[in-house]
């Protein structure tokens, strides 16, 4: 009765829910639902005539039921979780469930305000056990015990990630046998924050797109992936350029010898000077008109994570804060502050102005943080902008200089889009560029660039530190000991940046897909009556649906993304998890989409805007 | 080795944080102008014959040949299949923190294959991390907070001073070890280094050992291993077992990991739950250069950690797909684990052979690529200084940058830790050469008869 207790408190409709109880969710065990919904029986009957009604709605909830089992997420692990991926793990497991976690599956149970306004307390509370009740009844008898998800694509009898349910069942096992100490042993509890289930939309979308990815072929009933910032369009190049040098690059050219050597032993730590030479021309090449960067002010490593990661450690302690325009990239908020301990103060960018940052915004959050006693070390902006893929002006980026300079604290700003730009009315510039000659202390300015978007390869990570402050790139530098390039990748960016015709084609190629993408892609929200706010770079558009969401609030946001992702099988990211202070603004990435897969996507986008539209 | 102090900024620069100005990195140790030394000055059989000789850097160049004839042979293992462009395509976006499947299993498979079949481990608990310099770190940040502590046997791998505090804000406090019963790790030293740790207001959160250990070059006996465990359960901490040379020990039969201890007690919650193991293919496979290591733990919640936190150092999936072919050619890893334990054995009993010959005694090893000889009778004073004067000495005018054993935390001063498998065999001998005619020397001006 207490866990029952427990769950009805969880299930209680919440008018104001909080963004995070909104997307709690309630791992638990089948047995567990029996109990509660055994204990529900007598008033079910009750209701059921009642509730018939409701059924239908909650049934499209019925998908969005997950198993923290991450077996299905790798069936197509190359969509798992990393920079902009979904963290596939179960909960950390409390030794309550798990204990009990015999034989059966796992559920969560999403509660995004699936309840409310639809029949108060009661209905609220108990349709959910009872409708579980039946719905483990009708698993049972329909199908070996499975995770109701995965009924449209059942899961490989070989689990290729790690099993967590099962390990859990071993060790609970093996806790009831063994004399067993009472009291776990204890993990730290900036261990503890990272075990907790990603409850933002953004992981949660892309969790359910890995354990039922579209394939026009495959599973042309699969959610399409919208969610996640990876571009594809110009594979082809970078398969034939690898098909033709590969072999060269990596063991030396024709007839040399292998040279295992310089791959094999210690390498410098912070990337190979070739690499980073290679890297400079390529950053140059991207960024644009005579902006020249010096490779010993880089620093490289695995990943723009990574790269993010450490340049926090180096510009910041434990509490101190940064400010960051929103909306911002919702990995920043687990990347950023997990480790470090730093602090992200937004600074509200709003529709009106496009989402431009303005330095009277910038100042109010600077004074709101100081006021809260927080120290400011520094203002993280992304530029060209995700999600909204605008650019920062040459104006724009004059006074954030000053302003940093007045206040004394630093720059960071991450260009990992700058060379996937699609725009023709804006121009793109560095803060590199601005620098350059001018009376600024270039101390304070660092730069997190990377090859996972611009050359879309995020799988080789690498990423960049270029930083003019020299204390910086020497702590960097040392750091990087802890997440180092492997030479033989370092060896192949050398051979394929140097070639100096491929880099050519390849930028100037993917531009005009993306490009094309882009026209196709806003074209098509164009005619559905949604309209995408002014942007010129990155992999995605930043699309405006406040017309389809019936409650002008977070609520009606998370309401409109649950239906496009369990309805309208498309996951896009909803403003809130960017922190966007707007309700019913999405982004939308559109260069891992084919050509011919805009208009199945638009058809589906379209028909949640009708079921809003018509109140649905 | 100085802690953290904060910055005092010209009044016009900008701040930086606390780990970037803190001294942790200990690059600015004593020890540093050993490699210095080296750096300015390599030796060179050609071109630089009395140049320093690096014996400072535990790295595995014996077996090399074996590496370049497997990619020769299997040049369609770098290149993702024959022609197919299919896998690329698989890889180049592949950036799941849970890793390769692949590789996973034949990372797990080649640990099985080190410990001559005598524990499993399950793939599935592989978490992957570029390099086991960031997998100890990392476990690191997942079982201790700020300011707790971790107790580790001395002597210690002098990079654990960087790795583990740096960036945690994590304290190491040492188990000390003594040469009267070959530096093993005893009950007793294990609760006074505990106490020693309490008295100071720490909360220790766990005990981390190298087995075989850097830098005895030695494995841990079992019953040490048994009453470390025991210790672990009985404190209610963690155990870190890093086992990056357990391919290097000599004869696989000598060495005994931590996974096969959990699984002769019937694999029981209480012990498994506390034991992480950290394994890396720097050492044994001689790959540094790939930056591939592994934390391996029976805990969930820990397994889950580490994972997420992997994003922080993951592998290229190049990298990954490349090793994972060479790791599931079980006739290529056996042989190769077989003759690289047998060529270390050689080397090993060759510099072993030759420091006799100058009079100069070793601790018993029986694994890594190092030994830990014993150059206290050659002090003049018994003290930490009268150490860093004679290694001085060897750096400056025998020309061999070897690791002071106070850089390790020895508490005895005169050991050195000695690596012999980065070079060649007649590298080797002129360094033993130039060892025996200094001792000589020495011992004639000192008049010490030993």
């Amino acid at each position: 009765t207490g866990s029952l207790q427990n769950f009805l408190n969880h299930q209680k409709p919440n008018p104001r829910p909080q963004p995070q109880s909104r997307n709690l969710f309630f791992p638990s065990h089948p047995l567990y639902f029996q109990r509660t919904a055994t204990l529900s029986l007598t008033p079910f009957p009750l209701l059921f005539s009642s509730s018939t009604l409701t059924l239908s709605t909650y049934f499209p909830l019925t998908p969005s039921l997950r198993s923290p089992s991450p077996q299905r997420v790798s069936r197509d692990p190359r969509r798992g979780p990393m920079t902009e991926s979904p963290s596939s793990e179960p909960e950390p497991p409390s030794p309550k469930p798990r204990a009990a976690a015999g034989n059966g599956m796992r559920l969560v149970v999403p509660l995004q305000g699936v309840v409310q306004g639809r029949g108060g307390l009661i209905l609220g509370s108990l349709i959910p056990c009872a409708l579980f009740y039946f719905l483990q009844l009708y698993l049972k008898r329909h199908r070996s015990p499975k995770p109701p998800a995965s009924s449209s694509n059942p899961p490989s009898p070989s689990s290729s990630s790690p099993n967590l349910g099962d390990l859990a069942r071993t060790s609970s096992r093996s806790n009831l046998l063994g004399r067993g100490s009472i009291v776990p042993v204890r993990l730290s509890s900036r261990g503890m924050a990272i075990a907790k289930p990603n409850d933002s939309p953004y992981y949660v979308g892309l969790d359910k797109v890995a354990g039922d990815p579209f394939h026009r072929v495959d599973n042309p009933e699969g959610i399409i992936q919208l969610g996640l910032s990876e571009n594809t369009l110009c594979f082809d190049l970078i398969e034939r350029w690898m098909k033709e040098n590969l072999m060269d690059s990596l063991m030396g050219g024709d007839g040399a010898e292998l040279s295992i050597n310089g791959m094999a032993t210690y390498q410098p730590f912070d990337g190979l000077m070739e690499l980073k030479v290679a890297m400079a021309d390529f950053m140059s090449r991207v960024m644009g008109k005579g902006v020249s960067f010096d490779p010993s002010q880089m620093v490289l490593m695995a990943g723009a994570t990574p790269a993010i990661e450490i340049l926090t450690f180096c510009l910041a302690d434990h509490g101190n804060a940064f400010l960051i325009p929103t909306p911002y990239y919702p990995g920043f908020d687990r990347d950023i502050k997990f480790r470090t301990g730093v602090e992200l103060i937004p600074v509200h960018c709003r529709s009106t102005d496009n989402f431009m940052l303005t330095v009277t915004a910038l100042d109010q959050a600077y004074n709101q943080a100081r006021k809260r006693g927080l120290k400011v070390r520094g203002i993280l902006f992304s530029n060209p902008s995700n999600p909204v893929g605008n650019i920062l002006s040459r104006e724009t980026l004059y006074e954030l200089l000053d302003f940093a300079q007045e206040k004394n604290i630093h720059i960071i700003s991450d260009e990992i889009f700058a060379g996937s730009l699609y725009g023709t009315a804006e121009e793109f510039v560095s803060v590199a560029e601005i620098i350059e000659g001018e009376e600024f202390d270039k101390s304070r300015v660092h730069i997190i660039y990377g090859l996972s978007k611009d050359l879309s390869l995020p799988g080789f990570r690498v990423g960049v530190v270029y930083s003019y402050n020299e204390n910086v790139l020497a702590a960097a530098k040392r750091l990087t000991r802890f997440s180092s390039i492997s030479a033989p990748t370092q060896r192949l960016l050398i051979s394929m940046l140097s070639d100096a015709k491929f880099i050519e084609e390849y930028i100037e190629t993917n531009r005009k897909r993306i490009r094309r993408m882009y026209d196709l892609f806003v074209g098509g929200l164009d005619q559905l009556g949604i309209r995408c706010a002014k942007s010129s770079g990155g992999l995605y558009c930043w699309a405006d649906m406040s017309i389809l969401i019936a409650l002008y609030s977070e609520k009606g946001e998370l309401e409109l993304w649950d239906k496009l992702l369990n309805v309208g099988k498309v996951n896009v990211t909803p403003g809130s998890a960017c922190h966007c202070i707007e309700p019913g603004w999405f982004r939308c990435c559109f260069t891992a989409l084919a050509e011919e897969d805009v208009p199945l996507v638009m058809e589906r986008i379209g028909k949640v805007a009708e079921m809003c539209k018509s109140g649905h | 080795m100085a802690i953290e102090l904060e910055q005092q900024p010209k009044p016009a620069a900008v701040a930086l944080s606390r780990i970037a100005v803190s001294e942790t990195h200990g690059e600015d140790s004593p020890y540093f102008a050993g490699w210095k030394a080296y750096d300015e000055n390599p030796y060179d059989e050609l071109t630089n014959p009395s140049g320093v000789i690096q014996m400072g850097l535990a790295e595995n160049q014996v077996s090399f040949d074996l590496l370049e004839d497997f990619l020769e042979r299997h040049s369609e293992a770098a290149t993702w299949g024959k022609g197919a462009t299919a896998g690329f395509r698989d890889n180049a976006l592949f950036q799941d923190y849970h890793g390769l499947k692949s590789f996973r299993g034949a990372m797990a498979s080649f640990m099985e294959q080190i410990r001559g079949g005598r524990a499993r481990f399950d793939p599935d608990r592989v978490v992957l991390t570029a390099g086991a310099t960031a997998a100890n770190e990392l476990l690191t940040f997942i079982l201790a907070n700020p300011g707790d502590a971790l107790l580790i046997p001395t002597p210690y791998y002098p990079g654990f001073d960087r790795d583990l505090r740096w960036r945690t804000g994590v304290q190491i406090v040492p188990i000390h070890c003594h040469s009267s019963n070959n530096f093993q790790i005893t009950e007793s030293a294990l609760h006074a280094a505990y106490d020693d740790a309490v008295s100071r207001g720490l909360t220790v959160r766990g005990v981390l050992i190298t087995n075989p250990s850097n830098p005895l070059g030695a494995t841990v006996q079992r019953a040490a291993l048994e009453q470390i465990l025991d210790f672990a359960v009985e404190k209610n901490i963690h155990l870190v077992s890093d086992e990056i040379y357990s391919g290097s020990t000599f004869s696989s039969a000598e060495f005994v990991s931590i996974a096969e201890v959990l699984e002769s007690r019937g694999s029981r919650h209480v012990d498994r739950e506390r034991v992480h193991i950290v394994y890396s293919l720097s050492k044994d496979l001689g790959l540094p250069g790939f930056r591939v290591g592994t934390i391996y733990s029976y805990n969930d919640a820990v397994v889950t950690t580490a994972r997420r936190m992997s994003s922080f150092t993951l592998i290229s999936s190049q990298t990954q797909h490349l090793l994972a072919c060479m790791l599931s050619d079980e006739e290529f890893t056996a042989n190769y684990v077989k003759t690289n334990r047998e060529r270390l054995r050689r080397r090993y009993d060759a510099i072993i052979a030759g420091l006799r010959r100058a009079g100069i005694e070793c601790l018993r090893g029986n694994a890594g690529l190092f030994c830990w000889m014993n150059l206290g009778p050659l002090l003049e004073e018994t003290t930490k200084e009268g150490e860093l004067a004679l290694w001085n000495l060897i750096v400056r005018d025998v020309r061999l940058n070897i690791s002071p054993g106070s850089s390790c935390h020895c508490s005895e001063p005169g050991w050195f830790r000695v690596c012999f498998a980065n070079m060649s065999e007649a590298t080797l001998d002129v360094a033993l050469d130039r060892l025996h005619r200094f001792v000589d020397q020495y011992r004639r001006r000192t008049g010490s008869s030993q």
